[in-house]
C-alpha cells in the first residue's frame, strides 16, 4: 500500500478534509452497519419515548448505583468493539499464509491491534472495575452514596467522552498504529504524522480525568463514610481492595497524564522530550509510562480479587479464611506494584544489576498473590460449596489465573525474558491473567450482583453455556499462542512465511469463535432474564450472602438504607442475620439527598468536542470549547439548588412495600 | 458542592466533628507566607550574587531550601499535622513519599544504566551533533 500524505489544513476545519474518510471497504461496511444500527436505536428510543426517561433517570443521575450500571454498560459496549478487533486479528493471522496477504492491509491491521489493546484496558476493563466499585462500595459500607455524587457523574461522562473519541477514529481519520502504549520514536510526529496518535492521546487524557476523579471520590467515600462500628479491619474485602485500587489510581494516573503531556508537547509544539535530537530520550518515555503501567495492572486485578473473595465466602457459606492476611496481601501488592515496572523492558539494556533487582521484585509479588489463592482454597475447604454461576467463574479463575501467574514468573527471569519478550508467549501470558482474572471476575461479579441491582437473577442455563464457551474458548485461543511464542513467533505480525505455523493460528481462531459464542450467550442470558424477570425475581438476599449490600432490598431504594446500619462484626449482614436484628418498620425520618444535574454530561460533551478539535488542529474550536468547559464548570459552582428531601411518608411506603423481600430469609 | 453533600451524609458520618483538623488562622498564614518568601529569596540571592563559588554546592543548597519550603507549605498552608483526619493525612504523606522516592530514585538508577549501556556517546560527541 502506498503511503498517503495528509497535509491539508484550513483555519476553519483544521486538518479535517475529505481525505479523513477511510479508503477501505471494510470500514465502509462497518460504518454502514453501525450507522443503520445507530439510526434504528435512536428511532426506537424516540418511538418508545424513552429519551426523557434516560435523561432524567440515568444520564443526569448522581445516584452511585445508576452511575455504576452506566459504567458497566459502557464497558460492555466497548468490550464488544474490542472483541470485534480481536476476531479480525485472529482471522487475519489464520489466513495470511502461503503468500496470501490476508484481508487487512498493514495500515488497517496496525490500527486494529492498537485499538484492541487501548479499548480493552481503558474502555472495557477500567469501566467494569470502576462500575463494580461504584455500585458496590457505598452499599457495602452502609453509605447513602459516594462522597461527591456530582463528581461521580462527571467522572463517568469524561470516561464516556474518551470512548466516543476512540470510536470516532474508526470513521473519521485513523487510530494510532503504534501499539497500545504508543512508544516513541514511532509515536512522534516524524513517524506518525497524522491524527492516529492524537486520537490516542486525547482519548486517554480525557478519560484519565474521569478515572482520577473517581479514584479520589471512592477513597474519600471509603475513608469517611463507613457505617458506625465498621473500622478498617471490619470492612468487606471488596471494599479493602477497592481502597487499594483507588490509592493506586490516584498515585499512578498523574504519571500517565504527565507522560501524555510531554508526548503532546513533542507532537504539537516541537519539543524533543522523546526524540533522538537535542538530548531527548525515547527510553525515558518507556520508563515513565510503565511507572504508570504496572500499577495499572493491579488497578484492574485488585478489585477483581475482592469480587472473588466475596463470591467464595458467600458460596462456601463460611467466613473468608485469613481475612487479615488478605488485607495485608492487598496492601503489600499495592506497594510492590510500584517496584516492578522495569520488567516490561528488561531487554532495553539496563544491564544485569538493574534487571536482577526488578526480576526478583517481580517474583516476590507472586507471594502475596499466592497467599490470596490459598486463602480462597482454604475458604472452600470444609465449606458447603454451592456451584452457582459466580462460584463457577471463581473456580475457573483460580485454575486459569494460576497458570497465567506461573508463566508470569517465567517471564520475570531476565534471561528467559530475553528469549520470550515481544513474542506470542507474552501475549498468551497477559491474556491468561487478564481474561482469567479480570474478565472471569467481571462475569462472576455480574452474575453475583445482578440480582441486587435489578431484583431478579440471571438465567442459569444460558449462563452455563456462556461459561463453558468462554473457558474452553479461552484455552483453545491462547494455549496455541504459548506454543507459537516458544517457537519464536513475535507479536503484531500480519503475514507469515512458515506454513507449519498455520495450524496453531487456526486453532486459536476456533477458540476466539468459541469465545464469541460465550459473549453471545451472555447477551442472550441478559436479554432472556429481563424477559423472564418475573419468574427469576428474588428478594434482598438471594444468595444468603454476608455483607451489608444484601441487607437492603433488591434493587435498593435511592437512599440505600432507611436507617444507617450499625456494624459489630466482619461479615456484618451475616452477623445481623444470626443475631436476628429486626428490620425497622416505622419511625422513618425524611432523607436528605443530592439532586440530579446535567452538568456532568454537558461538560463531558464539551470535552469530546475539545478533544476532537485538538486532534484535528481546529484551534478556534479548541480554544472556544476549553473556555466553555472552564466557564461552565464555574457557572455550575453557583448552582446552590442541589439537594432535596425524600419525605418520611415516601420512605415508609417504600420500606413497607419491600418488607416481603426478607420474610423467608434466614430460614 | 460539598456543602450540600456534607449535610446529606451527616446522619451516618458519626465521628465527623472530632477529626482535629485545623483550618488555619491569619497568624499561621502570615508566618507561612513570610517563611515562603524568605526561603524563595535566599536561593535567588545565592544564584544572582554567586555567593557560593561552587555551582554544584549552590544547587545542593537550593535543593535543601526547596525541601524546607515543601515542609513549610504542608504545615502552614495544607494544615497538616499528625492528628488531622485521624492521621490519614500523615499516612497519605508517608505513602506519597515512599512512591515518589521509588519512582525518582528508580528512574535515575534505570536511566543512568540505560544511558551508560545504550548511548555510547561522550558529552563532547553530543555537542558535535547537528
Amino acid at each position: 500500500m502506498e503511503t498517503v500524505v495528509h497535509n491539508h489544513w484550513s483555519p476553519l476545519l483544521g486538518r479535517l478534509w475529505w481525505d479523513a474518510i477511510p479508503q477501505e471497504p471494510i470500514v465502509w461496511a462497518t460504518f454502514a452497519v453501525v450507522a443503520l444500527g445507530g439510526i434504528a436505536l435512536l428511532a426506537a428510543l424516540t418511538y418508545f419515548k424513552v429519551w426523557g426517561y434516560l435523561w432524567k433517570e440515568w444520564f443526569t443521575s448522581v445516584d452511585h448505583k445508576k452511575i455504576g450500571i452506566m459504567y458497566m454498560v459502557l464497558g460492555l459496549v466497548m468490550f464488544v468493539r474490542g472483541f470485534a478487533d480481536a476476531l479480525m486479528m485472529r482471522l487475519q493471522q489464520a489466513w495470511a499464509f502461503n503468500g496470501s496477504e490476508g484481508y487487512l492491509n498493514a495500515h488497517h491491521f496496525d490500527q486494529v491491534f492498537t485499538a484492541h489493546g487501548v479499548i480493552m484496558i481503558f474502555f472495557a476493563a477500567m469501566p467494569f472495575v470502576t462500575g463494580f466499585m461504584n455500585y458496590v462500595v457505598p452499599l457495602q459500607i452502609g453509605a447513602r452514596d459516594v462522597s461527591f455524587p456530582f463528581l461521580n457523574n462527571f467522572s463517568f461522562w469524561m470516561t464516556a467522552s474518551g470512548a466516543v473519541l476512540v470510536m470516532l477514529s474508526l470513521f473519521i481519520g485513523e487510530f494510532g498504529q503504534t501499539g497500545w502504549l504508543a512508544y516513541p520514536p514511532l509515536s512522534n510526529i516524524a513517524y506518525s504524522p497524522w491524527v492516529g496518535v492524537d486520537y490516542w492521546i486525547w482519548a486517554l487524557q480525557i478519560a484519565g480525568v474521569g478515572t482520577l476523579l473517581s479514584g479520589v471520590n471512592l477513597i474519600c467515600t471509603i475513608v469517611k463514610m463507613r457505617a458506625p462500628g465498621m473500622d478498617m479491619m471490619k470492612m468487606p474485602i471488596f471494599t479493602w481492595t477497592a481502597l487499594c485500587t483507588n490509592i493506586l489510581i490516584v498515585a499512578a494516573f498523574p504519571v500517565l497524564t504527565a507522560v501524555l503531556c510531554m508526548l503532546t508537547a513533542d507532537r504539537y509544539l516541537g519539543f524533543d522530550f522523546f526524540t533522538n535530537d537535542f538530548g531527548g530520550n525515547a527510553m525515558m518515555y518507556v520508563n515513565l509510562i510503565w511507572i504508570w503501567g504496572h500499577p495499572e495492572v493491579y488497578i484492574l486485578i485488585l478489585p477483581i480479587f475482592g469480587v472473588f473473595s466475596e463470591v467464595t465466602a458467600t458460596f462456601c457459606g463460611k467466613r473468608l479464611f485469613g481475612y487479615s492476611s488478605m488485607v495485608y496481601a492487598s496492601l503489600v501488592i499495592t506497594i510492590l506494584s510500584y517496584l516492578v515496572w522495569l520488567h516490561h523492558f528488561f531487554t532495553m539494556g539496563s544491564g544485569a544489576s538493574v534487571n536482577s533487582f526488578f526480576g526478583i521484585t517481580t517474583m516476590v509479588i507472586s507471594i502475596p498473590t499466592g497467599a490470596k489463592l490459598f486463602n480462597w482454597l482454604f475458604t472452600m475447604y470444609h465449606g458447603r460449596i454451592r456451584f452457582e454461576l459466580p462460584m463457577m467463574w471463581t473456580v475457573a479463575f483460580m485454575l486459569t489465573f494460576t497458570i497465567g501467574g506461573m508463566t508470569g514468573v517465567l517471564l520475570a527471569v531476565p534471561p528467559a525474558d530475553f528469549v520470550l519478550h515481544n513474542s506470542l508467549f507474552l501475549i498468551a501470558h497477559f491474556h491468561n491473567v487478564i481474561i482469567g482474572g479480570v474478565v472471569f471476575g467481571t462475569f462472576a461479579g455480574i452474575n453475583f450482583w445482578w440480582p441486587k441491582a435489578f431484583g431478579f437473577k440471571l438465567h442459569t442455563g444460558l449462563g452455563k453455556i456462556s461459561f463453558w464457551s468462554w473457558v474452553v474458548g479461552f484455552y483453545l485461543a491462547f494455549m496455541p499462542l504459548y506454543v507459537l511464542g516458544l517457537m519464536g513467533v513475535t507479536r503484531r505480525m500480519r503475514v507469515f512465511d512458515d506454513p507449519s505455523l498455520q495450524i496453531w493460528f487456526i486453532v486459536a481462531g476456533i477458540g476466539a469463535a468459541l469465545i464469541a459464542v460465550g459473549i453471545a450467550a451472555f447477551l442472550a442470558q441478559v436479554g432472556y432474564s429481563i424477559w423472564k424477570r418475573d419468574e427469576l425475581a428474588c428478594g434482598g438476599d438471594p444468595w444468603d450472602a454476608r455483607s451489608l449490600e444484601w441487607s437492603t432490598t433488591s434493587p435498593p431504594p435511592a437512599y440505600n438504607f432507611a436507617f444507617t446500619p450499625v456494624v459489630h462484626e466482619i461479615d456484618a449482614w451475616d452477623d445481623m442475620k444470626r443475631c436476628g436484628v429486626p428490620r425497622p418498620t416505622g419511625g422513618f425520618q425524611p432523607i436528605h439527598m443530592p439532586k440530579n444535574t446535567e452538568a456532568g454530561i454537558i461538560l463531558g460533551g464539551i470535552a469530546t468536542v475539545f478533544g476532537f478539535a485538538m486532534i484535528w488542529h481546529i484551534w478556534w474550536l479548541a480554544g472556544l470549547t476549553f473556555a466553555g468547559m472552564i466557564g461552565y464548570a464555574i457557572f455550575h459552582t453557583f448552582n446552590y439548588n442541589r439537594d432535596y428531601f425524600i419525605p418520611a411518608d415516601e420512605v415508609t411506603a417504600t420500606e413497607a412495600a419491600a418488607i416481603g423481600q426478607f420474610a423467608p430469609a434466614g430460614a | 458542592m460539598s456543602a450540600a453533600d456534607h449535610h446529606a451524609h451527616n446522619d451516618h458520618t458519626h465521628d465527623h466533628d472530632d477529626h482535629g483538623e485545623s483550618h488555619g488562622s491569619l497568624r499561621d498564614y502570615v508566618i507561612g507566607f513570610v517563611l515562603s518568601v524568605v526561603l524563595t529569596a535566599i536561593p535567588f540571592w545565592l544564584v544572582m550574587s554567586g555567593a557560593i563559588a561552587d555551582k554544584q554546592a549552590t544547587a545542593l543548597v537550593i535543593m535543601a531550601f526547596a525541601v524546607v519550603q515543601i515542609v513549610v507549605h504542608m504545615i502552614y498552608f495544607l494544615h497538616m499535622n499528625t492528628k488531622s483526619e485521624n492521621g490519614w493525612t500523615v499516612m497519605a504523606l508517608i505513602f506519597t513519599i515512599i512512591l515518589v522516592v521509588i519512582a525518582l530514585s528508580g528512574s535515575l538508577w534505570v536511566m543512568y544504566h540505560l544511558n551508560h549501556n545504550m548511548m555510547p556517546m561522550t558529552a563532547h560527541d553530543m555537542g558535535q551533533l547537528p
